[in-house]
């Protein structure tokens, strides 16, 4: 026990960064999905049968494979098979191939949730819209987004509870998120080696984040 | 002049025909009203008067002026589109009024956007003031005074429809048609909005207007028409109509009626 009480600052300072670099992930995804969901959505939605099918088989390969295995071929692919590291070396590149990979990813989800909500809309509503003379892009911006958008805060919220959990996947790129930070002090780090409980302890700060968002979000409901 | 002329408008879905063979027509500043048994396709033939559905054949002209022809329809942009179904307001049986607008916004939204969009504002810097005081006129009219600032979740059926009803009013439309207009309502809401119309209807507003409350249908309107399957199965001045149909199946409808 005293031990523990010796490591704390360390390894509290350590998890503190890590946790840092989980939240930028977080939100820089939540700030990229967020807009290119709603391309996607509007892209399924096309009266462009060929634009819409892409975007069908798009979403449906993303949401049929494993976010992990998306992270791994977005980081590795262009190195390995272009022979063009486009991430560049080191935690700035990581980062930027994780934000690429959960941003398209999330997107992919939060088109489809968009897409039940738009449906979701009485069709009196276009109808009163049209009749009105209205534009196709008045109607959707103007009357429909916003009841969209009622609609989906709940399927959302739980989307955005996930996502802080699902950052750690990208440990298996090495970002240095909590995971990662937590993890390194088991093979040895800043003098402390063979130490378990920074990485069981990275559940509490998940815990906290997560807490937090479900009040906020319940709130905003 | 007859300010709209209906002339032989067919139209099917899939294999059912839906509307046969439709011809009308109806002076400036005349109420008619529209009755039918269910499936008769009276919401159809609204329907395509206000572009939301495409006639197979026929032709829709307003103030002689061809608005509706299948061979050219393909070929309309949506801009065109939107100008001809301007000649038509259209009330629905549901209101479908936009939930996160107030009354006042619901009013004005259409013709606010539409100004914007042509640039409007710009050169005249008054005008969205003037849509606003338009949109207040309106509500006053339609005794909503008092519910301007109110969303349609806070208004009776009766008020929103009595909203609904300024709405289509605020683009000035030439021929407002009424989808049943009650018949979403409780029976001690109706009366609000049938008074609404009829003193539309003594303003000498063009109004088509469907509807299964038939005491109203008559004495509101100065012509009547009759569907059956599709068909305009009788129509003419509303005392004929009703008081000495010519034809059976006419007789057999209103004879329901007085039944119920
Ligand atoms: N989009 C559609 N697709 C297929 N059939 C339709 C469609 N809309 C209407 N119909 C059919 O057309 C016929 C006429 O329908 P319509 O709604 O015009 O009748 P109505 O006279 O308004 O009836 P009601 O008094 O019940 O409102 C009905 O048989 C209906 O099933
Ligand atoms: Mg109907």
């Amino acid at each position: 026990m005293k031990l523990i009480l010796e490591q704390m600052p360390i390894v509290f300072r350590s998890l503190n960064v890590g946790f840092l670099q989980t939240l930028r992930l977080f939100f820089i995804t939540l700030i990229g999905a967020f807009p290119l969901g709603l391309v996607i959505c509007m892209g399924t939605m096309s009266r462009l049968r060929l634009l819409s099918s892409i975007c069908k088989v798009f979403v449906w390969i993303i949401r049929g494979t494993p976010l992990m295995i998306q992270l791994l071929i977005i980081y590795y692919f262009p190195g390995l098979v272009w022979h063009n590291p486009i991430w560049g070396s080191g935690e700035n590149g990581r980062f930027l191939a994780a934000s690429v990979a959960f941003i398209i990813n999330y997107a992919c989800y939060f088109s489809e949730i968009y897409r039940g909500g738009i449906q979701a809309i009485p069709v009196g509503q276009e109808e009163a819209g049209l009749v009105l003379g209205m534009t196709r892009s008045q109607i959707f911006f103007r009357i429909k987004l916003l009841q969209m958008i009622k609609r989906v805060l709940p399927p959302i919220s739980n989307e955005i509870i996930t996502l802080v959990k699902d950052t750690s996947l990208s440990r298996i790129i090495a970002l240095q998120e909590i995971i990662w930070a937590g993890q390194a002090f088991m093979k040895g780090s800043q003098g402390i080696s063979g130490a378990i409980w920074p990485l069981f302890f990275t559940a509490v700060y998940y815990l906290a984040a997560t807490g937090i968002l479900t009040i906020g979000l319940g709130s905003l409901e | 002049m007859a300010i709209l002329e209906v002339e032989h408008l067919q139209k099917s879905f899939g294999s059912t025909d839906v509307l046969k063979d439709i011809t009308f027509s109806v002076e400036k500043g005349q109420a008619v009203s529209i009755i039918g048994s269910s499936g008769s396709g009276k919401t159809t033939l609204l329907r395509c008067l206000n572009f939301l559905e495409s006639p197979d054949s026929g032709t829709i002209k307003v103030n002689g002026q061809v608005i509706f022809d299948p061979a050219v329809q393909g070929r309309l942009s949506e801009k065109d589109i939107r100008e001809r179904r301007l000649h038509f307001g259209l009330v629905f049986q549901s209101f479908n009024l936009f939930p996160q607008y107030t009354a006042l916004q619901n009013v004005t939204l259409a013709k606010t956007l539409m100004v914007r969009q042509q640039k409007l504002d710009k050169n005249n810097p008054g005008i969205l003031k003037s849509i606003e005081e338009e949109g207040k006129e309106l509500l006053e009219r339609m005794g909503l005074a008092d519910r301007m600032g109110n969303y349609p979740h806070q208004l009776s059926g009766g008020q929103q429809q009595r909203v609904a009803i300024a709405r289509a009013l605020a683009l000035s439309p030439d021929i407002l048609c009424f989808d049943e207009p009650t018949s979403a309502l409780d029976p001690e809401l109706t009366g609000e909005v049938l008074r609404v119309i009829r003193s539309l209807a003594e303003q000498n507003f063009t109004m088509i207007i469907v509807t299964h409350e038939m005491a109203f249908a008559r004495d509101v309107a100065s012509h009547v028409i009759f569907m059956d399957s599709g068909r305009i199965a009788e129509q003419g001045r509303p005392e004929e109509v009703f008081g000495n149909p010519h034809e059976e199946r006419t007789r057999h409808f209103l004879a329901g009626f007085s039944q119920s």
